[in-house]
C-alpha cells in the first residue's frame, strides 16, 4: 500500500527525536540545570506535538497499518526495520508523548541531582517506549522493549527513595527473565515463519505451519514475558517495590506506560500470531485477571503507604484490561485499549499527586497525613478528581473503559463479568479510603508549613484532568480510531444479535 | 637408512607433555612453570610434525609455524607478567600470590 | 421547550462550572444567585415543557432529544439521549421544584460557612439536581446508569461535606429536671459518606450486571427498543434483569437489606439531608422500577420481591423512629419506612400511585426536614429531642410547618400525605390484604413517631434552658420555603384524589399514557363501598396514632416511662436498628480489613515475595558457595583445566 505518508517517515521521526533530544542534552553543560530542563521539555513537547499530528492525520475507520516504513535492516536475516501504527497502537503512543512532558515537567525541582543524566534516560526511555509501540518486527519490538528497560531501571535505581537498589534490581530481573522467554520464542518463530522476523509477513506465512504443541509452548513463552510486565497475579510483586522507590515521574511513566507495553504485547502479539492456542489460554489468563483485580484491591486495602495502594490499585486495573483482552469480542477489547489509556492518566495523575505531597511532607504514610483539604484546597480537589476517574465515575474516563470492559465480558462468561463487577465495589473502597486518610478529618499537627500546588504544578495535572472529562463525555473519537483495529482480533465471538432495529 | 618410526616420535611428544604439564602442576616457582608450558607447547609441536610427515600433509608443519610464534608472544608476555608480579609481591612462588581469590 | 430539554441539565451543570471553580472569589450573594438561579432556569423550562407537551396528544408524549453518540463500539450504540415524556418530566418537576426551594434555604442555613465552602456547598448542590435530572431523563440503561452513580458521588460529597469533622465525643447535659442526658457522639462525616458510597455501591454492582444481562439479551440498551422487544423474551431472563435492577433500588433507596447508609447520611448538613436523602435522589430506585413497569409486569415474581422488601422495610424502620433521639434520624427512618411504601405501590403494580407518593413525600419530607434544619439553626446544631420542649413559642413559623408536614406523614386526613398513602393501601388490599396490613399497621406506627417527635420537641416545657433560651426564629429565607413547602404538603392531595369522590385523578390520568400502554387488564375493581370503607379505616388508624402520640408522650408521660421498662427487650433491639449496622460491621467492614490486612502481610509479603526474594536469595547463597573453589592459586585452575581436559579427551575417546 503505498500512500503520500511513506514519503515523510514521520514515526521514525518519533521515535529518533527523543534520542536526538538526549544526545543534545548530553553535550550541554551539567551544571546548567534550567537549560537542560527547558530542552528537554522543549523536545518532549514537540515529540508530543508530531504524536497529535500523527492523531489527527490517522484515518479513522481503515484497518490496517498506517503510516508504515519498512526496510530491511540485518538483510542476511532477514530483520525488518518496520513501523506502523495502527487504532491499538495510536493512543498509546500520544498517552506516552503526553505523559512524558508532564514527567518532564513534574521533576522541574524534584530532581535537584543528576538532572543532566536524569533527563538524558528519560528521553532514552520514550525513544525505547515509542519504538515499542511502533516497531512490527519482532527482533526490533525486542530490542526496544529491553532498551526502554535500562533507563527506568537506572532512573529507579538512582533517584529513588531508600530502598532504591532492591527495586530497581528486582524490576529489572523480573522483566528480563520474562524477556528472556520471549527472545527464545522469537527465535522460534523466525525459523519457522521462513527466516523473517517481520510481522505481517509471519501473519501471512505462520498460520498451519506451526504443530499445535509449539504454538502453545510460543504462546506460554510470550504471555509470561508480557504478564510480568503487566503485571498479572503472581508475577507482580515487583510493581509495589518499583513504584514505591521510583521518582515520581518514574512511577508516573512506569504506571503510565510500561505496564500497558505487557498488554499491548498480548493485543498486538499473542492472540494474532496464536489464534488456535488462544481459546484454550482465556479461561487461564482471564481467571488470573480476575485474581488481580480481586487480591490488588484487597491487598491496596491494607497498604499504609499512599504510593504503595496506588501500585495495587494498579494491579487490578490492569487485571480489568487483560480482562477485556480475552473476552475477544469489539466492546471488550476497545474498552480494553481505551482502559489503559484511562489507566495511564488516572493513575499517572494519582502518582503526580503524591509526588506533590512528598515533596512537601517527605512521608508518604498515610497516618501522616489527614484533614489536607482545608489546608491544601487545591490539592486536594484534584485528588478527589483522580480518585474519583479511577472508581470509574460516570462522566469521566474510567466508567467508559470499566463499563464496556464489562459489558463485552459479561455477555461471553457471566461469572467472569459478576466477579470483575464487584471489583468496581472494591475499587471504590480502598480509593475513598485513601481520600479519607488524605484529606479528610481533622487537620493534623505539624503540617502547617503546607503550601498548595503551585503554577507548575497545575499546569501538570490541568491536561490529565480535561483528558478525564473529554474521554468520559466523548469517547467515540479514541473508538473511532480504535474499533477497525480491535474489531480485526475479534472474530470468535459474535456480539449480541439486534432483536429490535434501532432508531424512532 | 632406516627411518625413525612416527610411533616413537609421538611417544616422546608424549613423555615430553607429560613432563611438562607435571610440571606447571607441581611447581611453585613461576619461572619454572613458563617453562614447563615452554615444554608443552614444544611437546604439541613435535607430535604435529611427526603427524605431518606421516601423512604427507603440510598443514601439520605450517600449523607449527603459527604455535611457534604464539609461544614467542606469549614468553614475552608471560616475563613481563613474571616480572610485575615479583615487582609487586617480591617473590615468584606462585603460592603465595592469590589476587584472583573470589 | 421540548427540544431544548437538555436545558434543564445545562443550567445546574453551568452553575457546578462557575461556583466550583470561581465560586470563592465571587461573595456569596452572587454563588446563591447562580445556584439558585440555575436550578430555577431548569424548573421553568422543565413546567414549560411539560405544558407543551401536554398540549401534544397523549399517543405522541414521548419525545426523544438527541445530543451526540456516546459510545460506538460494533452493535453497542449507546447515545447521549434525553427522553421527555409524561413520567419523566413531571419527575424533572419535582426534583427541580423541590431542589429550588431547598436551593433557596440554603442560601440562609449555609450562611455562616465561609466563602469557599459556600462555593462549593453550591457546587455540590447543582451538580446533584444535574445528575438527578440526567437519571430521571435518560432515555437509555447506561445514562441512567451514568446519572445513578453521579447522585451517589454528590450523595457522598455532600454527606461528607464537614470533611474536617471527626468523631467528637460530647459531655452529658443536665436537664431542667436534673436528670442528664448522655449525649451520643456527632456522626462523623467523613465516615458517613464513605459508608454511604460503598453499600449504595454495592447495589448498583447488581444494577450494572442487569444493565448487562440487557445488553446480552437485546443488542440495545435504549429503553423503546428493549420495551419492544421484552415480551419476546423468556420469562426466566426478565426475572433476572429485573432483580439485578432493583438490587440497585435497594442500594440507592436505603431498602432492606442495604438500608443502613441512609440515617447516617444525617451526617451532612440538613438541606442535604432534606434534598437527597428525602425528597429526591433516595426516589431514583422508585422511579426506575416505574420507569421499567414493561419488564416488571411481564416479572411478576421480581414484582412481588419489589412488594414484600417495601412492605418489609416500611414497617422494620418505622419501628425503629420510634426510639430514636435525634430528630433527624427519625426522620430518616421514616424516610426509609416511605419509601417502602412506594416500593410496595410499584411493587403490586400500582406505579401511578407510587409516583403519587414520590411526589406528596418530596413535599412533605423536604418540609420536615427543612424545618428540623431550622430547629438545629436555632439550636446550633442541637438535634437531640430530649434537650428540646416547648420549641413552640419561640419559633411559631418552624412549629407551624413542622405541624402541617407531621401531618401529612401521619397520614392525617385530606393531607397530601393522606391521598397518596391510601391509594397505596387501597392497591395493596386489591393484591393482598396480607400486604395491606402490614402497610396499615406501618401507617399506626408511622402516625405514633412522628407525633412523638412533634410533642417531644414543640410541645411541653422546654427541657434544657440555656439551650431554649438560645432558640429564636429563622430567616425569611428559611422559612418562606418553609411555608411553600406546607402549602404544598397540605394541598398536594389535589393531584391525586381518590375516584371515589367523583373527581378525575390528575396525576394518574397524566401518567396513564406511560403506565396504561403496557399495563395487564384490570384484575378486578373494587366496590365503592370497600372503597371507602378502606379510606375510613387508613383516615382513623391515623387519627389513633396521633392520639396515640398525644396521650403517651404529653399527658401521662408515666406510662411511657413504665413501658420502656416492661418492654426493655424489645427497646433495646430497637435502639440497636436489629443489629443491622453491627453485625455489617463486624462482617463486611472489619472482616474486608482482616482479610486485606491477611492478603497483604500473609500471602503477598510472605509468601509470593517470600518465594521471589527466597529465590534470590539461593542464588547468592550458590554464588557463595561456588566461590570458594575460586582461591586465586594458579596452579588450582591449571590442575582443573588438567582435568576438564581430561575429561573431554576420555569423552571423545570412549564416545
Amino acid at each position: 500500500m503505498m500512500t503520500e505518508q511513506l514519503y515523510f517517515p514521520l514515526l521514525s521521526l518519533l521515535i529518533g527525536l527523543p534520542a536526538l533530544v538526549a544526545l543534545l542534552l548530553a553535550l550541554l553543560p551539567r551544571e546548567r540545570h534550567d537549560l537542560l530542563r527547558g530542552v528537554a521539555l522543549g523536545g518532549t513537547l514537540v515529540v508530543f506535538g508530531l504524536s497529535l499530528l500523527v492523531w489527527f492525520l490517522f484515518r479513522p475507520g481503515a484497518a490496517g497499518f498506517q503510516f508504515e516504513e519498512d526496510m530491511l535492516w540485518v538483510a542476511g536475516l532477514g530483520i525488518h526495520y518496520h513501523l506502523g501504527v495502527d487504532g491499538i497502537s495510536l493512543p498509546l503512543v500520544v498517552l506516552t508523548t503526553l505523559l512524558m512532558v508532564l514527567a518532564v515537567l513534574s521533576s522541574w525541582r524534584a530532581i535537584q541531582e543528576g538532572v543532566k543524566a536524569y533527563l538524558v534516560l528519560m528521553l532514552l526511555l520514550e525513544t525505547g517506549m515509542l519504538g515499542v509501540f511502533l516497531a512490527l518486527d519482532l527482533f526490533l519490538f525486542y530490542v526496544f522493549w529491553e532498551g526502554s528497560l535500562i533507563p527506568m531501571a537506572l532512573l529507579i535505581g538512582r533517584w529513588g527513595s531508600e530502598r532504591r537498589v532492591y527495586a530497581a534490581i528486582k524490576f529489572l530481573l523480573f522483566t528480563l527473565a520474562g524477556s528472556v522467554l520471549m527472545l527464545v520464542a522469537a527465535i522460534v518463530l523466525y525459523l519457522w515463519g521462513g527466516n523473517t522476523s517481520d510481522l505481517p509477513q509471519l501473519l501471512r506465512t505462520l498460520p498451519g505451519q506451526l504443530p499445535f504443541a509449539l504454538q502453545s509452548w510460543l504462546f506460554i513463552a510470550f504471555a509470561i514475558a508480557f504478564a510480568v510486565k503487566v503485571p498479572l497475579f503472581p508475577l507482580h510483586t515487583w510493581l509495589p517495590a518499583a513504584h514505591v522507590e521510583a521518582p515520581t515521574a518514574g512511577s508516573v511513566i512506569l504506571a503510565g506506560v510500561l505496564l500497558k507495553m505487557g498488554a499491548y504485547g498480548y493485543l498486538r502479539f499473542c492472540i494474532p500470531l496464536f489464534p488456535e492456542v488462544v481459546p484454550y489460554a482465556v479461561p487461564w489468563l482471564s481467571i488470573l485477571a480476575l485474581i488481580g483485580i480481586i487480591y490488588g484491591s484487597l491487598v491496596a486495602l491494607a497498604q499504609e503507604d499512599i504510593k504503595s495502594l496506588v501500585a495495587y490499585s494498579s494491579v487490578a486495573h490492569m487485571g480489568f484490561i487483560v480482562l477485556g483482552i480475552f473476552a475477544l469480542n469489539s466492546q471488550a477489547m476497545a474498552g480494553a485499549v481505551l482502559q489503559m489509556v484511562n489507566h495511564g492518566l488516572s493513575t499517572g495523575g494519582l502518582f503526580l499527586l503524591v509526588g506533590v505531597l512528598y515533596e512537601r511532607l517527605h512521608t508518604r504514610r498515610m497516618s501522616d497525613f489527614g484533614g489536607m483539604w482545608a489546608r491544601v484546597p487545591i490539592f486536594g480537589s484534584f485528588f478527589i478528581i483522580a480518585a474519583l476517574s479511577s472508581a470509574g465515575l460516570p462522566g469521566m474516563n474510567g466508567f467508559v473503559g470499566e463499563f464496556t470492559i464489562l459489558l463485552g465480558t459479561f455477555h461471553v462468561n457471566i461469572a467472569y463479568a459478576a466477579v470483575a463487577s464487584f471489583g468496581i465495589v472494591l475499587a471504590a473502597w480502598y480509593l475513598l479510603t485513601a481520600v479519607r486518610r488524605t484529606l479528610f478529618g481533622p487537620a493534623r499537627q505539624g503540617n502547617g508549613s503546607l503550601t498548595d500546588m503551585t503554577a507548575r504544578e497545575i499546569l501538570v495535572m490541568l491536561p490529565i484532568v480535561i483528558l478525564f472529562f473529554v474521554i468520559g463525555l466523548f469517547p467515540n473519537w479514541f473508538f473511532e480510531k480504535i474499533n477497525p483495529a480491535v474489531e480485526v482480533l475479534a472474530v470468535q465471538s459474535p456480539a449480541p444479535q439486534v432483536h429490535v432495529q434501532l432508531g424512532k | 637408512m632406516q627411518d625413525v618410526p612416527t610411533t616413537w616420535f609421538l611417544l616422546l611428544g608424549a613423555i615430553l607433555f607429560t613432563i611438562g604439564a607435571v610440571g606447571v602442576l607441581v611447581r611453585r616457582n613461576i619461572l619454572v612453570m613458563l617453562m614447563c608450558i615452554e615444554l608443552m607447547m614444544n611437546a604439541v609441536n613435535l607430535t604435529f610434525v611427526a603427524l605431518g610427515r606421516e601423512l604427507g600433509s603440510l598443514t601439520g608443519q605450517v600449523v607449527v609455524f603459527f604455535t611457534i610464534v604464539v609461544a614467542a608472544v606469549e614468553v614475552t608476555v608471560g616475563l613481563a607478567i613474571l616480572i610485575e608480579l615479583n615487582r609487586l609481591y617480591q617473590t615468584a612462588d606462585v603460592d603465595e600470590v592469590a589476587g584472583l581469590k573470589g | 421547550m421540548l427540544h431544548s430539554i437538555w436545558l434543564v441539565i445545562a443550567a445546574p451543570l453551568a452553575g457546578v462550572l462557575l461556583n466550583g471553580l470561581l465560586g470563592r472569589h465571587l461573595g456569596r450573594a452572587f454563588v446563591g444567585l447562580v445556584g439558585v438561579g440555575s436550578v430555577g432556569v431548569s424548573f421553568v423550562v422543565g413546567a414549560l415543557a411539560l405544558i407543551e407537551l401536554g398540549a401534544l396528544p397523549a399517543a405522541e408524549r414521548s419525545i426523544g432529544v438527541g445530543m451526540w453518540d456516546w459510545i460506538t463500539i460494533g452493535s453497542l450504540q449507546v447515545g447521549m439521549t434525553l427522553r421527555a415524556d409524561a413520567l419523566s418530566l413531571w419527575m424533572v418537576l419535582v426534583v427541580s421544584g423541590v431542589s429550588l426551594l431547598i436551593h433557596l434555604y440554603s442560601v440562609g442555613y449555609m450562611g455562616h460557612e465561609d466563602e469557599r465552602m459556600f462555593a462549593r456547598f453550591f457546587a455540590y448542590l447543582n451538580l446533584f439536581v444535574a445528575s438527578m435530572l440526567l437519571l430521571v431523563l435518560a432515555d437509555n440503561y447506561l445514562l441512567l446508569y451514568a446519572g445513578w452513580e453521579l447522585v451517589g458521588v454528590c450523595s457522598y460529597l455532600l454527606i461528607g461535606f464537614w470533611f474536617h469533622k471527626g468523631d467528637e465525643e460530647q459531655a452529658p447535659v443536665v436537664l431542667v429536671d436534673g436528670s442528664q442526658v448522655a449525649v451520643p457522639p456527632n456522626l462523623n462525616p467523613p465516615d458517613s459518606g464513605k459508608k454511604a458510597f460503598i453499600v449504595t455501591r454495592f447495589g448498583d454492582f447488581g444494577f450494572a450486571l442487569g444493565v448487562f444481562l440487557i445488553w446480552s439479551t437485546f443488542g440495545t440498551l435504549n429503553f423503546t427498543d428493549v420495551f419492544a422487544a421484552a415480551p419476546q423474551v423468556p420469562t426466566a431472563t426478565i426475572t433476572a434483569i429485573t432483580l439485578l435492577l432493583f438490587m440497585g433500588a435497594i442500594g440507592k433507596s436505603a431498602q432492606l437489606p442495604l438500608s443502613v447508609w441512609l440515617p447516617d447520611a444525617m451526617a451532612g448538613p440538613t438541606p442535604v439531608s432534606a434534598l437527597i436523602h428525602a425528597a429526591t435522589m433516595v426516589t431514583a430506585g422508585v422511579y426506575m422500577v416505574a420507569r421499567n413497569h414493561v419488564l416488571y409486569d411481564l416479572a411478576p415474581t421480581s414484582s412481588l420481591v419489589v412488594a414484600i422488601v417495601g412492605a418489609v422495610t416500611a414497617l422494620y424502620a418505622a419501628t425503629i423512629a420510634l426510639v430514636q433521639v435525634d430528630l433527624k434520624r427519625v426522620l430518616a427512618y421514616s424516610t426509609i419506612s416511605q419509601l417502602g411504601y412506594m416500593f410496595l405501590a410499584v411493587g403490586v403494580g400500582a406505579y401511578a400511585a407510587g409516583m403519587f407518593h414520590l411526589t406528596t413525600h418530596a413535599f412533605f419530607k423536604a418540609l420536615l426536614f427543612l424545618a428540623a434544619g431550622s430547629v438545629m439553626h436555632a439550636l446550633h446544631d442541637v438535634i437531640d429531642i430530649r434537650r428540646m420542649g416547648g420549641l413552640r413559642r419561640k419559633m411559631p413559623v418552624t412549629w407551624l410547618t413542622f405541624l402541617v408536614g407531621a401531618l401529612a406523614l401521619a397520614g392525617f386526613p385530606l393531607t397530601a400525605g393522606f391521598f397518596s398513602k391510601d391509594e397505596i393501601l387501597l392497591k395493596a388490599f386489591e393484591f393482598s390484604p396480607w400486604l395491606w396490613a402490614v402497610g396499615l399497621l406501618t401507617a399506626l406506627v408511622t402516625a405514633l413517631y412522628t407525633f412523638r417527635a412533634l410533642i417531644v420537641a414543640f410541645w411541653g416545657q422546654p427541657r434544657d434552658w440555656p439551650l431554649y433560651e438560645k432558640a429564636h426564629e429563622s430567616p425569611p429565607i428559611m422559612t418562606a420555603p418553609l411555608a411553600i413547602l406546607a402549602i404544598l404538603a397540605l394541598l398536594g392531595g389535589l393531584l391525586g384524589l381518590p375516584i371515589v369522590f367523583g373527581v378525575p385523578n390528575w396525576l394518574s390520568e397524566w401518567l396513564a399514557p406511560i403506565f396504561a400502554a403496557h399495563a395487564p387488564a384490570e384484575k378486578h375493581m373494587l366496590s365503592v363501598t370497600t372503597e371507602w370503607l378502606l379510606l375510613g379505616i387508613s383516615a382513623a388508624v391515623a387519627l389513633v396514632g396521633i392520639a396515640l402520640a398525644y396521650w403517651l408522650y404529653a399527658q401521662r408521660g408515666d406510662i411511657t416511662a413504665r413501658l420502656t421498662v416492661t418492654l426493655r427487650p424489645i427497646f433495646v433491639l430497637l435502639i440497636n436498628k436489629y443489629y443491622l449496622d453491627d453485625i455489617y460491621n463486624a462482617v463486611f467492614a472489619r472482616g474486608g480489613q482482616r482479610l486485606a490486612a491477611l492478603l497483604a502481610q500473609g500471602l503477598d509479603k510472605a509468601a509470593i515475595d517470600g518465594i521471589v526474594d527466597g529465590g534470590a536469595r539461593l542464588f547468592v547463597r550458590g554464588g557463595a558457595w561456588l566461590t570458594q573453589f575460586e582461591d586465586g592459586h594458579i596452579p588450582h585452575y591449571a590442575l582443573g583445566m588438567f582435568v576438564g581436559a581430561l575429561v573431554l579427551v576420555a569423552y571423545l575417546v570412549l564416545r
